[in-house]
């Protein structure tokens, strides 16, 4: 207990340094935000007017301070570009990228679970031998490769989805959903790949071990081992693996949502960096890590909980 | 099972093989200048004379794509390097000693991890400026944490096992125990991320070029075409598909080597 | 610059329109006769609006400002010929010093609120505008008013500091209801559309005010979709998600077999602009030996099959009697003549002229130009290297910071005068950003703004555009085509001399 205790203080501290290094990139980039707010042609009073008006005339730490303390209030600031809270301008983004990432992490176990599995079943057979190199090539595609082969293929060929059609959750859920299922295959297909192999090798190391040959040594079916005692204890890296695998997904997320124009926070991320629009990027780069973290923190309890030997902090 | 192994690996060299001998070759002849602007040929459909047809400006994409692969070839291997290097070395100190330097330079990979990563590309390549070699050191210092976090628990696995008791036992020091006895015990595991390594690095260089921060124009790189190729999607695929595929060649054959040299026994945690 | 567009233009423009099957009236102002009202289309953005709504505030963002033209007017407005017609206001007169300017208002015209326009509304929005009350202006330009006052219910003076015969154009500001706080997200103006939402990154909706004074919009509603990516831009055209879209480039047009094509142009000087103060381009052979390397007519292919215009000083078509076309050949393509040159200035084989071209990454037509101008340079023995950086980056460093040897971007007018257009080679103005120095050319320029009369103001500047030509100072290029794809079922797209959007005559046809 003390143990989690400890790390959770840690993890706090850690995302207040990330918040703090956000703040402090902005220091090192070059670039104003006035630039976008006023154009090119702006007099220099007009930009020292506007700098005062959103504090920027202050020292880094003193409007660091001020955000802070901000937070904890529940204001997150004023986006530079949108003129509206943080807030305001995140709340439907977060949704499209959770049901993204969530679709996504779906995909990958339905398609992952069954086929690792299979394979490992049948090892050596002919389709685990053309699986497994499937499996490769598939591992190999960059995910916005797919999604360029995908809008291609399922939007203009076979006209199965509408590219740039993007329907919003609010509006009408279904085709929302039927429009969200090809950003999130391309994003599941390679990590279900990964899946798979790992699954399958992991299940092919289990059988290796005494206990399973007791099991058949009392007459018991490869496949009745499988299911009975094989499973549980392979799926457990697996599922670490799909933990990260998570974040992988919301922090990759960026290339998918610009290829199938989806407004998720990847890409207000992206665009608020090149607008220098801080506000939003601070809040988007502390929700990124904070998920991120948090993974780590839950996949480091959890090595523990499997292997009580992993505890470095004598 | 073995069969199959030995298979992938196969497989895997000859592919690399044929594509580092392409690379060589681009880096000593290509058919063409590769970026020879031609206003009379452009987003020419592939001939004999152009094998994989011209792009937007009438440049040979079959130059291009072994000029191209030869530069993500080398920003993939050279971040893959130094991200491995260090994080072995980080990792194995920080595994096989632990206390404050192991929380404190964890905390730091943990930091940097979760730092949305095309920021702190940003923030490097402000800093140090772009172009091919930039981005070699930029993404080379962002792989460092995942592999030394990688490495640092598997040290501290092996750690407890006999082998290493028993190495102790009879005498050995701590860094012969680490780099003797723990260590090469670490590489299935880290062989398969250090291909996963070089996957994602090519595909961080291919989102530093959308954003303009990559390998710098004229020059060509795989992920820069490939994401200017998209636009002429429809009247010249091939532009898109020779990039693309060139990509996926790149980390199949990679893949297929790491896969081939794990050993059949190592905990794939990717 | 690109990014700042806010181009008025005093004369005809330009326009080829082509694959464009109904012919556009012989007046250009009133809506086909074959258009019928009703119906909704998506429009496609490929950035999303990056400002504030307020169009005070967003004068200088040029995403913005396309958009909003359909929800606000000034006391005049722009035509699509470029002339300025009363709007909110139904007539003017000014006097015959040039500073003072009496408005006249326009009966019923109404806010989209429901709320009539009055001389109050006037006065508050120009005096906002000009910063009256708290001496910073928020438009540019409008610092030279001294005044504005409403002599009587349907009347609006305002005086200026000193005559400017220019000055009419800055009148197309918009009119704001009085006292209104929330034009940054929920703008209101008189225009013929009213804006109803705007989500960030996804899209902008604006539905057709009942109640215009003028000739209503015939659709019902129009949603504006951003889009960034210029392959997803293409995809949704192709699969009719998006109706109509502008600024595409050729090859993307090239994709889009169900659409219509009109072409235009974006009204910038687009060229190689040379920091004038630093070595190598501090001596003019070197300068000269550039243009003359350089094919203006080989990018124009190249990078919109033809569609640009080519130009030899700052200055584009659309801006009439002030275009010189003389200029555009004053350097022909011609590589021995630039090798001569550069051999005069020292320059050869073993000693090559080598120099850094810095792009703003995000503008494709820029990044495209000079790639092919590092190819046709290596071929007089020029050793040019590309930088690519972020806007904000390029922003700060290249035209703020003036770090830079040669950079390619394109360069327009911030206001409707050819004033805007030449002062920033003024080497009195902070806008120099070439660092131009040079005793004439600040001469004429003088001259031509405080010029009495037309005739004489257009022959300074005439002469200031030919020193820029001679001097080289920049190597110029071109003025880059802007293409449109249109919904084939729908008629009645005008182009207009300065970057913005007019919806209001688009509608399907019968």
């Amino acid at each position: 207990m003390r143990y989690v205790l400890k790390k959770l203080a840690l993890l706090l501290l850690t995302l207040l340094i990330i918040s703090l290094l956000a703040f402090l990139a902005f220091q090192v980039i070059p670039g104003d935000p006035t630039t976008k707010m006023l154009g090119s042609e702006a007099t220099p009073e007009r930009v020292a007017a506007l700098r005062a008006e959103l504090g920027l005339d202050q020292p880094v730490l003193a409007r660091y301070w001020h955000w802070l303390t901000g937070c904890f209030k529940g204001e997150l600031g004023l986006s530079y570009s949108y003129f509206q809270p943080v807030e305001t301008v995140l709340s439907g983004k977060i949704q499209v990228t959770a049901w993204l990432s969530g679709l996504a992490f779906l995909l990958v176990i339905v398609l992952a679970l069954p086929v690792g599995v299979l394979l490992a079943r049948f090892e050596g057979g002919p389709v685990d031998k053309a699986m497994t190199v499937l499996n490769q090539i598939v591992m190999s595609v960059p995910a916005f490769f797919i999604g360029i082969l995908f809008t291609y293929l399922f939007g203009l060929v076979l006209r199965w989805f509408v590219p740039g059609g993007y329907v919003s959750w609010r509006a009408d859920m279904g085709a929302f959903l039927r429009y969200m299922i090809f950003p999130a295959l391309a994003v599941a297909l390679p990590k279900a790949a990964m899946c798979v192999k790992l699954l399958r090798s992991s299940i092919l190391q289990e059988l290796d071990q005494d206990y399973v040959r007791t099991g058949y040594s009392r007459g018991r079916s490869r496949g009745s081992v499988l299911r009975h005692h094989v499973l549980r204890n392979a799926v457990i890296p697996t599922i670490t693996f799909l933990a990260v695998t998570l974040a992988d997904i919301v922090a990759g997320s960026i290339i998918i949502e610009q290829v199938f124009s989806l407004p998720g926070i990847g890409r207000l991320l992206l665009l608020s960096i090149s607008n220098r629009d801080f506000p939003v990027v601070q809040v988007i780069v502390v929700l990124i890590a904070s998920l991120v973290v948090i993974i780590n923190f839950l996949a480091d309890i959890s090595y523990q909980y499997i292997d009580p030997r992993i505890r470095l902090d004598r | 099972m073995k069969k199959r192994r030995n298979y992938n690996l196969i497989l895997g060299l000859a592919l690399t093989c044929a594509m580092v001998g392409l690379i060589v070759m681009g880096w000593l002849w290509t058919p063409f200048d590769p970026n020879a602007m031609d206003p009379a040929s452009r987003l020419q459909s592939p001939s004999l004379t152009h094998l994989l047809g011209t792009d937007n400006f009438g440049r040979d994409i079959f130059s291009r794509v072994l000029q191209g692969a030869g530069a993500t070839f080398l920003i993939g291997v050279a971040v893959v390097l130094i991200g491995g290097v260090c994080g072995v070395l980080i990792g194995g100190f920080c595994g096989y000693y632990g206390g404050w330097l192991d929380d404190l330079l964890m905390r730091s990979a943990d930091i940097i991890t979760a730092f949305p990563s095309i920021l702190l590309a940003l923030v490097i390549i402000s800093l140090i400026g772009a172009g091919k070699y930039r981005i070699i050191i930029a993404l080379g210092v962002l792989f460092i944490p995942s592999f030394s976090r990688l490495v640092r628990g598997e040290v501290a696995r092996c750690k407890s096992q006999e082998y290493v008791a028993n190495a102790r036992l009879m005498g050995a020091k701590d860094l012969r125990v680490l780099f003797v006895h723990i260590l090469p015990n670490t590489f299935p595991v880290l062989l398969s991320s250090l291909a996963i390594g070089f996957n994602n690095a090519v595909l961080a260089e291919a989102s530093m070029s959308y954003l303009g921060i990559g390998v710098q124009p004229p020059d060509p790189s795989l992920g820069r075409m490939l994401s200017e190729a998209q636009t002429y999607f429809f009247s010249a695929p091939w532009y898109a598909l020779s990039a693309g595929c060139a990509i996926v060649l790149l980390i199949l054959g990679v893949g297929l080597i790491a896969d081939g040299l794990g050993g059949r026994r190592r905990r794939d945690r990717a | 610059m690109q990014n700042a567009k806010r181009i008025f233009v005093l004369s005809l423009c330009l326009l080829l329109v082509l694959a464009f099957s109904a012919c556009r009236n012989n007046d250009g102002d009133t809506p086909e006769g074959d258009a019928k009202a009703g119906g909704e289309i998506t429009v496609g953005i490929a950035a999303d609006l990056d400002s504030s709504l307020d169009p005070h505030k967003s004068s200088g963002a040029a995403g913005t400002r396309e958009v909003l033209f359909n929800v606000f007017e000034g006391l005049v407005k722009p035509d699509t010929d470029g002339n300025l017609v009363p709007a909110v206001a139904s007539s003017y007169v000014i006097n015959d010093e040039g500073d003072q300017f009496t408005f006249t208002l326009r009966e019923g015209v109404k806010f989209h609120n429901g709320d009539p326009v009055t001389a109050e509304d006037v006065v508050w929005s120009v005096s906002r505008a000009a910063g009256l009350d708290t001496g910073t202006p928020i438009v540019n330009g409008l610092d030279s008013i001294a005044s504005v006052e409403a002599t009587d219910d349907s009347t609006v003076v305002i005086t200026l500091k000193e005559p400017n015969i220019e000055f009419l154009a800055y009148l197309t500001v918009a009119i704001l209801p009085a006292g209104y706080e929330q034009q940054d997200t929920a703008p209101i103006g008189t225009g013929p559309f009213k804006f109803v939402s705007r989500s960030a990154q996804e899209n902008i909706i604006l539905e057709r005010f009942e109640d215009y004074w003028g000739e209503p919009a015939l659709l019902d509603k129009v949603t504006f979709k951003i889009i960034e990516d210029g392959s997803a831009l293409v995809m949704a055209l192709q699969s009719g998600a998006v109706d109509l879209c502008a600024h595409l480039t050729s090859s993307q047009c090239a994709e889009l077999g169900n659409m219509d094509i009109l072409q235009g142009t974006m009204n910038l000087v687009q060229a190689l602009y040379l920091n004038n103060a630093d070595a190598p381009f501090n001596d003019v052979k070197v300068r000269q030996a550039l243009c003359y390397a350089i094919d203006k007519q080989q990018i124009i292919d190249m990078t919109s099959d033809g569609a640009g215009v080519p130009l030899g000083s700052s200055m584009y078509p659309a801006f009439g009697k002030y275009f010189m076309d003389e200029l555009t050949d004053y350097y022909p393509y011609d590589p021995d003549k630039a090798k001569e040159l550069l051999a005069e200035a020292g320059y050869d084989e073993s000693h090559p002229l080598s120099f850094t071209i810095t792009v703003p990454s995000n503008y494709t037509p820029h990044v495209d130009a000079a790639q092919i101008m590092v190819d046709q340079l290596s071929k007089v023995g020029v050793n040019a290297k590309m930088e690519q950086v972020e806007w904000a980056t390029w922003y700060s460093d290249v035209y703020q910071g003036r770090k830079f040897q040669s950079t390619v971007c394109g360069m327009d007018a911030s206001t409707m005068t050819a004033r805007a257009m030449l002062e920033r080679f003024n080497s009195a103005s902070p806008k120099d950003f070439i660092n131009f120095v040079n005793a004439s050319y600040d001469d004429a320029f003088n001259r031509a703004i405080s010029a009495k009369d037309e005739d004489s103001q257009l022959q300074a500047y005439q002469e200031c555009m030919t020193i820029l030509t001679e001097q080289a100072a920049n190597v110029y290029v071109q003025d880059l085509a802007d293409l449109v794809a249109i919904n084939p079922a729908l008629t009645g797209y005008r182009f207009y001399p300065l970057y913005v959007m007019d919806l209001s005559g688009v509608g399907f046809r019968e």
